[in-house]
């Protein structure tokens, strides 16, 4: 989920003389290979050789029993023609939305409200202590996360429902996740609020970095607390949110514990995602060819995303470094 | 400067403090007596604090219902709700669950399989880092590339091959098979962090242990690693944490029930028909104390590592 390390590449400083050789003065570079041994070979072992072997698979008809057969493109062009996958890309877009757009937007207004309002008019303590309160949800694992949320959301006797029904609202009780209609919202609902404590922690580490001075020139200029806010305090955290959109949406495309948990991609494909398609694939169907393929489409798709939002970044930085 | 050296901002009791602590900067002592908790406080400041408060009930509000329901039985549950206080306390909910999935064998396999992700993956940090700060081996970027990638990758995409590997060589269904693949996706993960940790190392320091006559490996170990102690400790709990919190790779590659994690095993009892209401609520508030117990200890190094991703 969202504690899922960041991926930004690692930003190039400026080169320095000492960046042509090893910080450490002795003998030549060359040994410094053996130190990497280990974990090359590890490296190799568990992701390289996989990634290759599943990347072929995905060119295969394998049912898992039989050695895999050259099937070449087949499974590629059913895959474009598969209803079922373009569904589950649709519900990621849902879980993009879920995961990123909704908890970083209301990250940055709840960041910048606990800053500069509770943190300033009414203590650190009692912002800190909000702050913590909104990060609980996220220490939890993912299918935890899902089981909490399910139980208050169980069909007959679940705690919505109850409160629902005691506050005159009864009309309103629902099979939350087993319906087609509000499923997919029930899932959505449960990783907003996994999510949300994490943009608000980073935020407000960013948001010390904000001179408050600025904060009073601008307002004895007479901008509103929304002006001060889009001009100084999101200009000034850009690379955090950057940082923030880039880890999250990789994990929405990723998603898979809280769908196995909550509807296992149910009812009908109301909330299947790529992840556990490929999943079901793999061991329900025993279409391991197919689920090779999917995974892998998966892949691409987040290395694209990945790079895309990289030279994005590195280009906003460029033309803020040429004002 | 890289993240977690100069991350300590969150650390401070408070959020003002912190600020006040982080910014020796330029315009001197532009420190203004903070408004305080006796600043003016206008009507609106108290509608933002209202607003703040209620949505941290909402957060909270999952949490209290399953504190609360988890000590109940099922007719106590249907007569009174989810809201009522429990008419007695009752322990059945959490000793069934507890005595069903055997709770203890869970959580020493999540301990022992989060415990050596954690100390290996900072190993294999150290050592690859080194070589690509401190060494500056060529094509360290692509290098680094390559380990993002390990990170990036949908473990999807790892399942099936790592499947029949592990098959092969007799480790499906053993706790080291999830060992090694974590240690190797942790590791990715430090070995990006630490190479640019140690890409900004005080040169003096190498020097004056180089002059000391120190071999590379002494310096590692003797200088580089304790004076990175914080930072690899905040990678330590970071991997334990995230290790512990995985789920499908465990869910795939331990089968069976004496090999499987606390969320793994939790998960699978969902639907079964011992579970009643609030034996379902129980075994959630069990899966959720031993995370509980890790943020509450290690609070603050939690903190400083949030930020010191993203403080980059």
């Amino acid at each position: 989920m969202a504690s899922s390390p960041p991926v930004t590449a690692p930003r190039r400083r400026g080169r320095r003389p000492a960046d042509v050789g090893a910080i450490m003065p002795s003998s030549g570079r060359g040994s410094y290979w053996f130190y990497l041994l280990p974990g090359f070979v590890l490296l190799a072992a568990i992701i390289l050789v996989p990634l290759g072997w599943n990347v072929y698979l995905s060119f295969t008809n394998y049912r898992g029993i039989l050695p895999p057969q050259w099937t070449g493109l087949d499974n590629w062009r059913r895959l474009m023609a598969d209803g079922q996958f373009w569904i589950s890309f649709r519900n990621s877009i849902a879980m993009i939305l879920a995961m990123v757009i909704v908890p970083t937007s209301l990250g940055l207004v709840l960041a910048a409200a606990l800053f500069d309002v509770i943190g300033k008019k009414f203590g650190g303590r009692l912002a800190s202590f909000l702050r913590a309160t909104y990060y609980l949800p996220q220490i939890l694992p993912a299918v935890i996360a899902a089981i909490v949320i399910g139980w208050i959301l169980r069909p007959e006797n679940g705690a919505l429902n109850v409160i629902l029904d005691a506050v005159g609202l009864g009309g309103l009780q629902h099979n939350w996740l087993g319906s087609p209609d509000t499923a997919l919202l029930s899932v959505a609902v449960v990783l907003v609020w996994v999510q949300i404590g994490y943009p608000v922690v980073v935020f407000m580490a960013a948001l010390q970095r904000v001179d408050p001075e600025l904060y009073e020139a601008a307002e004895l200029d007479g901008a509103g607390w929304f002006q001060r806010f889009r001009a100084i305090t999101v200009h000034i955290i850009r690379p955090e949110i950057f940082v923030v959109v880039l880890t999250c949406t990789i994990a929405a495309l990723k998603v898979f514990g809280p769908v196995y948990a909550l509807t296992g991609g149910g009812p009908g494909n109301a909330t299947i995602v790529p992840s556990y398609y490929s999943y079901s694939q793999f061991f329900q169907a025993q279409q391991v060819g197919y689920g090779a393929t999917i995974a892998t489409a998966l892949t691409v798709v987040i290395v694209i995303v990945a790079i895309a939002f990289i030279a994005a970044q590195n280009r906003a930085e460029r033309k803020e470094e040429a004002r | 400067m890289t993240g977690i050296v100069s991350a300590p901002t969150t650390e401070a009791a408070s959020v003002t403090d912190a600020r006040r602590a982080s910014r020796p900067t330029a315009g001197g002592p532009t420190r203004r007596k903070s408004a305080g908790e006796g600043g003016r406080k206008r009507p609106a400041d108290w509608i933002v604090l209202a607003g703040g408060i209620v949505i941290a009930v909402l957060i909270a509000a999952p949490f209290l219902l399953i504190l609360l329901n988890s000590f109940k039985t099922p007719a106590d549950y249907a007569a009174g709700g989810p809201l009522a206080w429990p008419a007695h306390i009752s322990f059945d909910g959490i000793t069934t669950f507890w005595n069903r999935v055997d709770f203890p064998l869970k959580l020493w396999n999540s301990v022992f399989i989060s415990g050596s992700v954690a100390i290996l993956a900072v190993l294999i940090s150290i050592l690859n880092a080194f070589a690509i700060g401190i060494g500056r081996v060529r094509y360290r970027t692509w290098i680094v590339v390559l380990f993002m990638l390990a990170n990036m990758l949908p473990q999807e995409v790892l399942l099936y091959p790592l499947y029949m590997m592990f098959k092969g060589i007799g480790l499906y269904d053993n706790v080291w098979s999830v060992i090694i693949v974590f240690t190797v996706i942790q590791s990715a993960f430090g070995t990006y962090l630490l190479s640019s940790v140690y890409g900004t190392f005080p040169k003096e320091i190498l020097e004056a242990a180089a002059l000391d006559g120190a071999g590379r490996w002494r310096v590692l170990w003797r200088v580089i690693v304790p004076i990175s102690r914080p930072t690899l400790s905040v990678l330590l709990i970071f991997f334990f944490i995230w290790t512990w919190n995985e789920f499908l790779i465990p869910l795939t590659f331990l089968v069976s029930n004496d090999n499987q994690t606390v969320p793994v095993a939790i998960s699978l009892l969902q639907g079964d028909r011992l579970m009643d209401v609030t034996t379902t609520s129980a075994s959630a508030l069990l899966g959720l104390i031993p995370t509980l117990v890790f943020f509450l200890i290690f609070q603050r190094t939690l903190a400083r590592g949030i930020t010191a991703g993203a403080v980059k």
